[in-house]
């Protein structure tokens, strides 16, 4: 992969670069932004926004309802035993089961679709700069066409010429 | 904020995962000579048999059960407390939510440790876990030990999640600040973090489902366990009332519990930049708050059974108030009421120290209340030919203290690998409130991609 990346020292700046690079041309999936924290108040924050986890979770919590009840019904069929006058199959100790199940489903489909979407745990190298971990934002752009590099390596350094760095990768 | 103040978060936040004091050495020696000391009792009561325990006919639940039920409530501090200020969006909430989720996952650990402790032969735990017998016969459903099992290990894996998934950037920051070893198992915890905007996104999103998803299992994990008691037709537990007495007194010894693990960490990592004075008075009117529906419930629970006169239930009611347990009974209204009332609610008075006061006598007197709940009702139960008493043995003493001891450790451990607040969300919580409009989100959403 190669990449060009610009670390800012604030969000404002970022932004800015965000913008500047949107106008020189480059397309939305091409540029990345890599922060130590949430910036919620910015525009490119919202990038990505849109997500089906809620819908995942709730279907995690559905699949695990369905498990729930089946476990408990289908073992208590399995063995019919009579306790304490209860009929075989008692709805009402079983919602127990079925909402701790549904609930920990739910859990469970949260967790995976996090990583699965945010592709994680990975061991691949992938656009970084352990500054960003002082507090700089990094503003990349992953595969730029190779006629394209001055140019934007310029647009980059204009949003804030003085503290700008920036770093060319030719394969990661 | 400028790059020298999140430096300095940095800073002050690492600084016990990086610097190891001698006091740090001097308290893992201590804390880890009694723990010690507690597993070679349980070793001894494992060579000997429950006999060396005080638990015998009719008592057969005592310092174990109280212990279970005691600890579980304290893993109340953390993960529902967490997941209720993150729903309502308490912007004090940020230095707090960590140092409380620890707890819930430690205190759960070592309550779901005393039924094996109970079971007098501990290998043989896996008894306790729902799967078919050889036979094919699975566990009864309809039985509350069962419920535990769900309830404890659905809390335990979601107060785990809920702990570590917004652990994991201050893990990629730890891992950008070391080198050797200590970089590969950060870079390992962080999972290949980079922080990019979609990542942050997911992360909170996910916060926000668990938080949702917590709340309720949280209080269902206590009502089940009050469960264990009210589904049995013994004097002064079959009661409707149960489940939220439990889950009251349950939030009530959690959010003590939380007091005093923050003055420990404030005082002894040097917080004072972070955990200020308004967060120990924010969590104080809570305790208050919580303080007046434990004496309300206590108060309706013993109303309604003195006012029922039903023998039974009035022999076991008679024996906390007047009778032998009286002084655990008057003792504890003491230490969750009668103290923590006045330095609470008055506001010169709920200081740190105030606070801390009110959460130590309330620790000691909801042990006192878990342990009046199970004893006196099995020792005196319906019929006065199978009425006993219960003194505790050197061996459950000695693992009781050990508990405390081992909380103690684990929290120590965990302070010196992961910081206690947590670093991400604190910078953010000093950013300005988001200010853009619905309509332009709509905008934002057509501009970025598509959903994933």
């Amino acid at each position: 992969m190669r990449a060009l990346y610009a670390l800012y020292s604030d969000p404002d700046t970022a932004q800015r670069a965000v913008d500047s690079l949107r106008r020189a041309g480059v397309a939305d999936r091409q540029i990345t932004v890599i922060s130590s924290e949430p910036f919620e108040e910015y525009e490119f924050s919202h990038r990505d926004k849109p997500t089906w986890i809620f819908w995942i979770a709730a279907s995690g919590g559905a699949l695990g309802l369905v498990l729930g009840y089946l476990l408990a019904s289908g073992t208590q069929r399995a063995w019919p035993l009579s306790t304490g006058g209860m009929p075989i199959v008692a709805m009402w100790p079983n919602i127990i089961i079925m909402f701790e199940l549904t609930m920990l489903g739910a859990i469970l489909a949260t967790v995976s679709s996090l990583f699965m979407t945010t592709k994680l745990p990975t061991t691949k190298s992938r656009l970084y700069d352990t500054e960003v971990s002082n507090g700089r934002i990094l503003v990349g752009i992953e595969e730029p066409r190779e006629d394209s590099v001055e140019k934007l390596e310029r647009t980059l350094r204009e949003v804030e010429p003085r503290m700008t760095r920036i770093t060319r990768i030719e394969s990661v | 904020m400028n790059l020298e103040e999140k430096n300095k978060i940095n800073d002050d936040l690492l600084r016990p995962v990086f610097q190891t004091s001698r006091w740090f050495y001097v308290i893992v020696v201590l804390l880890g000579v009694i723990v010690l000391a507690g597993l070679g009792s349980w070793l001894y009561q494992m060579w000997f048999g429950l006999v060396v325990a005080g638990i015998k006919w009719p008592v057969y639940w005592a310092f174990y059960v109280t212990n279970f039920v005691f600890w579980i409530g304290i893993s109340h501090a953390g993960t529902l407390i967490s997941a209720i200020l993150r729903l309502v969006n308490a912007t004090w909430r940020r230095p707090v939510t960590r140092c409380a989720e620890v707890i819930t996952v430690f205190a759960l650990m070592i309550g779901a440790m005393f039924p094996i402790i109970h079971l007098g032969r501990p290998w043989l735990f896996f008894w306790l876990m729902p799967y078919p017998s050889e036979r094919q016969i699975w566990p009864n459903f309809r039985s509350p030990l069962v419920w535990d099992f769900f309830a404890i290990s659905t809390y335990l894996t979601g107060s785990t999640f809920f702990l570590l998934l917004p652990a994991i950037p201050d893990f990629a920051l730890i891992r950008d600040r070391t080198t050797g070893l200590r970089r590969k198992i950060y870079g390992a915890l962080a999972l290949g973090w980079q922080g990019t905007t979609k990542q942050w996104h997911r992360l909170e999103s996910a916060m926000q489902i668990m938080a949702i998803a917590i709340v309720p299992v949280a209080i269902s994990v206590h009502t089940i366990v009050s469960f264990d008691f009210a589904m049995a037709p013994v004097p002064m537990w079959h009661s409707t009332i149960f489940g939220p007495y439990f889950v009251a007194g349950a939030i009530f010894s959690g959010i003590a519990a939380l007091i005093l693990a923050m003055a420990v960490l404030r005082k002894v990592l040097h917080l004072e930049r972070y955990l200020h004075p308004v967060h120990f008075q924010n969590l104080g009117k809570l305790l208050l708050m919580m303080s007046l529906l434990w004496g309300y419930f206590t108060f309706a629970e013993r109303l309604t059974v003195w006012y029922g006169n039903e023998p039974s239930e009035m022999a076991v009611f008679w024996s906390t108030q007047t009778g032998a347990y009286a002084p655990l009974f008057w003792t504890m209204v003491f230490c969750n009421f009668v103290i923590p009332f006045p330095l609470l609610a008055i506001r010169r008075l709920r200081t740190i120290a105030g606070t801390v006061i009110a959460s130590s006598t309330i620790i000691a007197g909801m042990w006192l209340e878990r342990f009046l709940i199970i004893v006196p009702s099995l020792a005196n139960k319906n019929l006065p030919y199978s009425w006993g008493f219960y003194r505790p043995r050197p061996v459950e003493i000695m693992i009781t203290i050990a508990t405390f001891a081992a909380m103690a450790l684990l929290y120590t451990l965990f302070s010196k690998a992961v910081p206690l607040i947590s670093i991400w969300e604190l910078k953010a919580g000093a950013h300005p409130r988001p200010v853009l409009k619905p309509q332009m989100e709509e905008e934002v959403e057509g501009l970025w991609g598509t959903r994933s």
